[in-house]
């Protein structure tokens, strides 16, 4: 083997530097899931009833589901059978009741998070950032509420709505996942925890980023998020998302649901780094991240825009889409997906275009280096009534060394003459020839590596925010380390 | 001392032997062509004191600036400022110029010890080098190679070579697929970079290119040997008589 194929794989070989665990009191319930569990978690949260009512009809749905083996296995990807009754649904480090401020929270926890760089003080926070903090299965703090609540935005943990706005919360939750969308997002939301909630009034532009840290940290549970973003009528907000977990030998199960809604005129702008544990080197362990994501232009001229890094996960089952049924509204997904050592992917997008004249971008990058398994799914619907409607779609497949794979699935489906359709693709290989030429101007192997792969990146990397593009730049560099030599 | 002393350099390149016995000694200050017909390994001798791997030395020593070039990886001959100029110049999408350049050109001071080179200051010294060129500024800003024709490829190569500043520049076939106009820029380019402390080795096929730099001396290589070494009226010899003439003294060369 020549050193160019030693550098890609010692590039691969960087360790997973956010794989702590931090020691904490934890309440967890047994392990397991039944109808019990769920009034217990239920009760936990102190919910109205129409919460709990809903969970069970998940939970119910659920069982017919496993029952029926409908667990979707549609997916390029391979794991062995999950023992959902293995997992704990309900973990939460012990706080002292009333928990008000941060002085009272665990400074363990507060460690952490300063650990992952994720300062929760407000004073020392990047300005116009704020920040709701989940470890494991609850929401530990939330920065910046007060100066938001003055623009009457409503930014806190899930069980917080619930709890405050249960008529928003009853409106909009399951409005565009229903439980019965998928196997995942039925167990999500019998057994869902936390995450986060956000509500921006008519009119408002959030004057800042808004932004959630999922922390996976106990051991043997599953995290199961909900996160509902409403947009009213011309509002914008900008919002942000990023997760670590400890190393683990276990594979962990992370089944979360995204619901966006943006009315009339208004825009939502969701961008996601995600570095879930990816297992080490040999495939052990990881997180299998099963996510559904999906956001509704549910209002004329509105926009929702996707934006996602994943460099974690060893399984990534993820596809966030857009509903456009408002006319003229517009959807985007930019994806780069990355995949090293015994990662598999199956990720993309899908937009449904209902309104007339709404317009969709897709553009998704895979990077597959080690043994990793890259696919890009998607689907571009235009329905009857959507005419006008135009859909771009631009998939390309970066492979480094000879071991990994890239794959494209693209599904259209168009039932209106009058729409137009653009797809393009390609992949390619980082060669021997581009590495040398890069080290004969001076760079190291493994810079020659990240540089190419920001290049092929960039478009996407351009739609994050600043300071999560140069955050999304190092973790790739990160990501790729031994996977060149 | 010479910069560059080649003794005995033999290449195989899949268990085919390329060089057969290479001698060469470059002094700083000189500019040396190495010309022969298609095959005859010139290339492969640019690779290989460019470092690429992919290029086994089977025998041999070559020593640079007193080092030993063959125990160095190809970014640590780089930095030790050795310059190529490659034939195919490959593509960086999403990469642009300027930004590469920059982090070569940081790379390397890095490697000597210097401090690293910040936009503000590179940006003045990047567009006294394009006017060298005669290069649109709008290259700085278009991805490496990408979307180049054949000639501004060629030329995006000098001016490289114009920002690294080399000690050792190694043109390879940089005339191939030039028309008339931009072969003289590039060969001005070049020629303006000659100095007392910089040594240029230019590979080439036809003698057009060293009108416009004259070498201090030519050497012929066929089927992986120098059989003749000269001035620059050698140079005019082959385009009078061809290679051909001299490929029975390959056959008759004593094996090294």
């Amino acid at each position: 083997m020549s050193t160019n194929m030693n550098t890609i794989h010692d590039l691969a070989d960087r360790e997973y530097k956010w794989g702590f665990v931090t020691q904490v009191e934890e309440e967890r319930v047994p392990k397991g899931l039944n109808a019990d569990i769920i009034r217990v978690i239920s009760a936990k949260k102190n919910e109205p009833e129409f919460m709990l009512q809903w969970r069970l009809r998940a939970y119910r749905h659920w069982v017919s589901l496993e029952k029926a083996q409908a667990e979707p296995k549609w997916a390029n990807v391979k794991y062995g059978p999950i023992d959902y009754q293995e997992i704990v649904y309900y973990s939460a480090p012990k706080q002292k009741p009333g928990l008000t401020s941060l002085e009272d929270l665990d400074p363990e926890i507060l460690r952490t998070y300063e650990k992952l760089g994720i300062p929760l003080e407000e004073q020392k926070h990047l300005a116009g950032v704020a920040v709701d903090a989940v470890f494991d299965s609850v929401s530990v703090a939330t920065t910046f509420k007060e100066k938001l609540a003055d623009l009457g935005i409503v930014f806190c943990s899930f069980s917080e709505a619930v709890q405050k706005h249960p008529d928003l919360v009853q409106k909009y939750l399951g409005s565009v996942v229903p439980y019965s969308d998928n196997f995942f997002a039925a167990l999500n939301a019998a057994v869902f925890t936390d995450g986060s909630f956000v509500y921006v009034p008519k009119g408002i532009r959030c004057p800042m980023e808004l932004s959630t840290y999922f922390r996976i940290n106990a051991a043997n549970t599953g995290q199961f998020e909900r996160t509902l973003i409403v947009a009213d009528e011309g509002s914008y907000v900008s919002y942000l998302e990023g997760c670590t977990a400890p190393i683990r030998d276990e594979n962990q199960l992370h089944a979360a649901v995204v619901e966006l809604i943006a009315l009339d005129n208004a825009q939502i702008k969701y961008s996601t780094v995600q570095n879930w544990y990816p297992g080490d080197k040999e495939g052990k362990g990881g997180i299998y991240n099963f996510v559904t994501k999906r956001g509704k232009c549910l209002g004329a001229n509105s926009k929702i825009s996707w934006t996602q890094v994943e460099t974690g996960s060893a399984i990534t089952w993820k596809y966030p889409s857009c509903i456009l049924q408002g006319e003229n509204s517009v959807g985007e997904f930019y994806s780069v997906a990355l995949t090293n050592n015994y990662q598999q992917a199956d990720t993309g997008t899908k937009m449904i275009h209902i309104g007339k004249n709404t317009r969709s971008t897709i553009v998704a990058k895979g990077i597959s280096a080690g043994h990793g398994q890259n696919t890009y799914r998607g689907q571009v619907k235009i329905m009857k009534g959507a005419t006008g409607a135009r859909n771009y779609t631009q998939c390309d497949s970066l492979l480094i060394g000879d071991k990994c794979g890239a794959h494209t699935f693209p599904y259209i489906e168009v039932r209106n003459s009058s729409a137009r359709m653009e797809h393009e693709a390609s992949t390619s290989k980082i060669g021997e020839d581009q590495l040398f030429y890069l080290r004969q101007r001076g760079l190291k192997a493994e810079d020659a590596v990240s540089m190419i792969v920001n290049g092929f990146c960039k478009r996407v990397f351009r739609e994050l925010p600043m300071e999560f593009a140069v955050e999304a730049q190092k973790l790739l560099g990160v990501s790729l380390e031994g996977s060149v030599g | 001392m010479s910069l560059l002393e080649i003794k005995n350099l033999h290449v195989k390149v899949d268990n085919h032997e390329i060089l057969k016995g290479i001698d060469l000694k470059v002094n700083a200050g000189e500019v040396h062509s190495i010309m022969g017909p298609n095959g005859s390994g010139k290339s492969t001798l640019a690779q290989v004191l460019a470092r690429r791997e992919t290029y086994a030395v089977s025998a041999g020593e070559v020593s640079y600036n007193g080092k030993d070039l063959l125990a160095m990886k190809p970014e640590e001959a780089a930095c030790e400022g050795i310059f190529m100029a490659f034939q195919y110049p490959v593509e960086i999408p999403g990469i642009s110029n300027a930004y590469f350049l920059r982090s070569a050109l940081n790379a390397i001071r890095k490697y000597r010890g210097l401090d690293e080179i910040d936009a503000m200051d590179f940006l003045p010294m990047f567009r006294e080098k394009l006017k060298l060129l005669d290069m649109d500024e709008k290259l700085m800003n278009r991805s490496v190679n990408e979307g180049f024709s054949g000639g501004e490829k060629k030329r995006n190569e000098i001016l490289q070579m114009a920002v690294l500043e080399p000690t050792l520049a190694i043109l390879d076939e940089t005339d191939s697929g030039l028309d008339i106009d931009a072969l003289r820029i590039v060969a001005q380019g070049v020629d303006a970079m000659r100095n007392p402390e910089r040594a240029i080795i230019v590979v080439t096929h036809y003698q057009r290119l060293l009108n416009y730099i004259v070498p201090d001396f030519v050497h012929v290589l066929v089927d992986g040997r120098i059989v003749r070494s000269g001035g620059p009226e050698l140079a005019l010899e082959l385009e009078e008589k061809g290679y051909g003439s001299m490929e029975g003294e390959a056959r008759h060369a004593t094996p090294a």
